[in-house]
C-alpha cells in the first residue's frame, strides 16, 4: 500500500531542478508526481516514479544525494471540503502529517494526495478502518496510463 | 631637550623613539650584544632550543657577527603548542609577572609569557608605535582591542600610558557607546580592527554622526590584514589617516612594526626584534627587497625569548631610508600568508577547526570550503558543507537542523559568528594537491 518517493538534495539556484529530471528522462523514466519543498539556500525535490529503484540507481551514479521514504496516497472526493473531511480522519487518530503535496493527475471525481506521515503503517490502518481509499503503486499506474 | 620635543605636539617625538632614528653601525652594535645576550639565556634555560644547538655543534660563542644569526635553528608555532604551557619560558615562573594567550589550532592555546622587563619593553615598543602613527601627550586615544587573555589591549594600553596619552580602555564591542564616546570625549585617535572601523563608520551614519565632523583624526588598525583600497574608504569616510601596525604574541603582541606618517611601509623596532626575510621552502635568507618569510628573533624578551620565530607571513624588507626620518628598517604591508591560517575580526582561524567542528556534528568528515567575504567593510566567513546520504533527509526541517547544529558547533569552537550553507555533493572542486579549504574574496574590488 505504500509508495516509494526519491528525494533530493538541490541547492536554490537557477537550473538546478532541470538536471536530475533529465537523468532520469534519459533512462525513459516517467514522473508520476513530483513536489519541491525549498528554504532560501536550498530544496527538496521529492518524486514518485515507475521504477523508484531504476531511478535512483542513475541519480546516485549521478552523484545526487537520494533519500528513499515511504509515503501513502490517499483519494478523496475533489470537491469543497473533500480534503478536510479526510484530513480530520487523520487528526481524530492523532497521526502527524510530515508534509503532502497533491497528485498531478484527477480519478474520475476524486483527486490523490500523497501523505509523508510518522508512522505509514499505523495511518494506513486507520486510513482503511474509517473508509478512505488508500491508493496503490499498481492502481497508480493504471491511473497514470488511463489519461 | 627631548622632553621639549615631547611636549610638542607636531612633529616632535618621545623620547622612547630615540631608538627609531639610530645610525646603522650603532644600531647594528645594539643588535649584536642583545642577540648574543638572548642567545646565552635561551641556550642556559630553555631544553629544546639548547638540544636543537647542540645538534648543530653550537653554543652561543657562535654568535660572533649579527649574519652568524643565520646559522640558529628556526622556531616555529608547532614548538610552542609541543611545549604548552610553560616549556619554552627561559625564566622561573616568579619572575613571570603576566600571561596571555592565542587561539591554536585544535583548541590548545598559545601561552606567552612577560616579565617585568619584558612588560616595559613591551609598554616602550608600543609607545614608539603610537608616536610613529603621530600620537603624543594630550591625545586621547580610544582602545577598542580586546582586553584580556589576547595581547591587543592591554598592550595598545601600556603603550598609551607609557606614552603619556589619555586612554579610554573600552575594549572591543558594544558599538553604540564606542561612536558616543568618541564624540563626547573628543577622542583624537583608535586602535581597533579595521574591519570593526569600517562597521563603525556605518554604525555611526545610521546614527546621524559625520565621523568626519568629529575630532578623530588617526586610526590604529591591526590584527587582521587588510588592503590600501580599505584604507581610502576609512581615511575618506572618517577624515583620519589610518595606520598600519603589526605583531604577534609569540613575539611580545601588538608593537612589533608599525607605519609611520609616510604610510610606505612597516618601521620594524629592530633594536628588540630582528627581522630575516627566507625563503619559505628552503629556508634560505633572502636579501633586503626580496619577497619571503617573515623571521622574528626578540633580542631583549626575558620570559619567553624566540630565536628565529617563523610568523609564516609574507613580506620584503625596505632598507632605503625612509620620509619620516626614521632609519630602522621596514617590511611592506602583509597581503598573504604562507600556512593556511587566516585571521578573521582579529581571530586566527585555522581550517583544522572547522573541520573539527564538521567531524564532532556528522561523524564523517564532509567536503567543504571556507569562504571569506567583505561586506560593507566587515569581514564574513562562511562554510559551505557537501551535503552526505548521512545527514540527508527528505524533510526540511531535519536539514534545517542540521544546518543549525554545524553552523553551532563552528561557532562555539572559532567564538566569531559564521554563515552556513548546505550545497549538493561534488559541487565543491577537488583538488589534485592539498585541498584549497579557503576562498579569500575579501580583496576583490576592495
Amino acid at each position: 500500500m505504500k509508495l516509494q518517493q526519491l528525494s533530493l538534495f538541490l541547492e536554490n539556484r537557477p537550473g538546478r531542478l532541470g538536471a536530475p529530471l533529465e537523468a532520469i528522462a534519459k533512462e525513459g523514466i516517467n514522473i508520476l508526481t513530483l513536489s519541491l519543498a525549498d528554504t532560501a539556500q536550498f530544496g527538496i525535490l521529492r518524486l514518485i516514479v515507475r521504477e523508484w529503484d531504476k531511478a535512483k540507481q542513475v541519480l546516485e551514479d549521478a552523484g545526487w544525494v537520494v533519500n528513499l521514504t515511504e509515503v501513502v496516497a490517499v483519494d478523496v472526493l475533489d470537491r469543497p471540503g473533500g480534503l478536510a473531511e479526510a484530513l480530520a480522519v487523520l487528526e481524530g487518530a492523532g497521526l502527524n502529517i510530515e508534509y503532502m503535496y497533491a497528485f498531478s493527475l484527477r480519478r474520475g471525481d476524486k483527486a490523490i494526495l500523497i501523505f509523508r506521515f510518522e508512522d505509514p503503517d499505523r495511518a494506513i490502518a486507520v486510513l482503511l478502518e474509517k473508509g478512505l481509499h488508500v491508493v496503490d503503486g499498481d492502481e497508480l499506474l493504471s491511473v497514470v496510463s488511463g489519461c | 631637550m627631548l622632553t621639549e620635543l615631547w611636549n610638542d605636539a607636531e612633529g616632535g617625538f618621545h623620547p622612547a623613539s630615540a631608538p627609531d632614528f639610530l645610525p646603522e653601525t650603532a644600531l647594528k652594535q645594539v643588535q649584536l650584544r642583545r642577540l648574543r645576550a638572548v642567545v646565552s639565556l635561551a641556550y642556559d634555560n630553555v631544553a629544546l632550543f639548547r638540544a636543537r644547538m647542540q645538534e648543530r655543534d653550537l653554543t652561543p660563542d657562535s654568535i660572533q657577527r649579527i649574519e652568524d644569526i643565520q646559522q640558529l635553528p628556526f622556531t616555529v608555532k608547532a614548538d610552542l603548542r609541543d611545549t604548552y604551557p610553560f616549556g619554552l619560558f627561559a625564566t622561573p615562573m616568579s619572575d613571570v609577572v603576566r600571561l596571555h594567550a592565542s587561539s591554536g589550532t585544535t583548541g590548545k592555546p598559545i601561552v606567552v609569557a612577560y616579565t617585568r622587563e619584558d612588560v616595559g619593553v613591551w609598554s616602550e615598543v608600543m609607545a614608539r608605535t603610537l608616536a610613529c602613527c603621530g600620537l603624543h601627550r594630550g591625545d586621547i586615544l580610544q582602545n577598542a582591542f580586546g582586553y584580556g587573555l589576547f595581547t591587543g589591549g592591554l598592550g595598545a594600553h601600556y603603550g598609551a600610558e607609557a606614552l603619556g596619552a589619555t586612554v579610554v580602555p573600552i575594549s572591543g564591542g558594544n558599538s553604540d557607546r564606542q561612536i558616543m564616546l568618541i564624540r563626547d570625549f573628543g577622542v583624537s585617535a583608535l586602535c581597533c580592527t579595521p574591519s570593526y572601523f569600517t562597521y563603525l563608520i556605518e554604525r555611526a551614519a545610521e546614527l546621524g554622526i559625520d565621523m568626519r565632523s568629529l575630532p578623530l583624526r588617526a586610526g590604529i588598525f591591526g590584527a587582521e590584514p587588510w588592503t590600501d583600497g580599505m584604507r581610502d574608504h576609512i581615511e575618506d569616510a572618517a577624515g583620519i589617516k589610518a595606520y598600519d601596525i603589526y605583531g604577534l604574541s609569540e613575539i611580545i603582541g601588538p608593537g612589533v612594526a608599525s607605519e609611520c606618517s609616510a604610510q610606505q611601509g612597516l618601521h620594524i623596532f629592530e633594536d628588540h626584534f630582528y627581522p630575516e626575510i627566507i625563503d619559505p621552502e628552503t629556508g634560505k635568507a633572502l636579501p633586503d627587497g626580496e619577497e619571503g618569510e617573515l623571521v622574528l628573533t626578540t633580542l631583549s624578551k626575558k620570559a619567553m625569548p624566540m630565536i628565529r620565530y617563523r610568523t609564516r607571513d609574507i613580506t620584503s624588507l625596505i632598507s632605503e631610508p625612509c620620509a619620516c626620518g626614521r632609519t630602522i628598517r621596514r617590511m611592506r604591508r602583509i597581503g598573504r600568508r604562507s600556512d593556511d591560517m587566516f585571521i578573521i575580526r582579529g581571530v586566527n582561524v585555522f581550517p583544522s577547526q572547522v573541520e573539527a567542528a564538521l567531524l564532532a556534528v556528522e561523524g564523517t568528515l564532509p567536503h567543504y570550503q571556507i569562504i571569506l567575504t567583505r561586506d560593507q567593510g566587515l569581514d564574513q566567513m562562511s562554510v559551505e558543507v557537501e551535503v552526505t546520504p548521512e545527514v540527508f533527509s527528505d524533510k526540511i526541517r531535519a536539514l534545517e537542523d542540521v544546518r543549525a547544529r554545524l553552523a553551532k558547533a563552528i561557532e562555539h569552537i572559532l567564538g566569531i559568528r559564521v554563515g552556513l550553507r548546505l550545497v549538493e555533493p561534488r559541487s565543491i572542486a577537488r583538488s589534485e594537491g592539498k585541498a584549497k579549504r579557503v576562498i579569500d574574496r575579501r580583496n576583490e574590488g576592495a
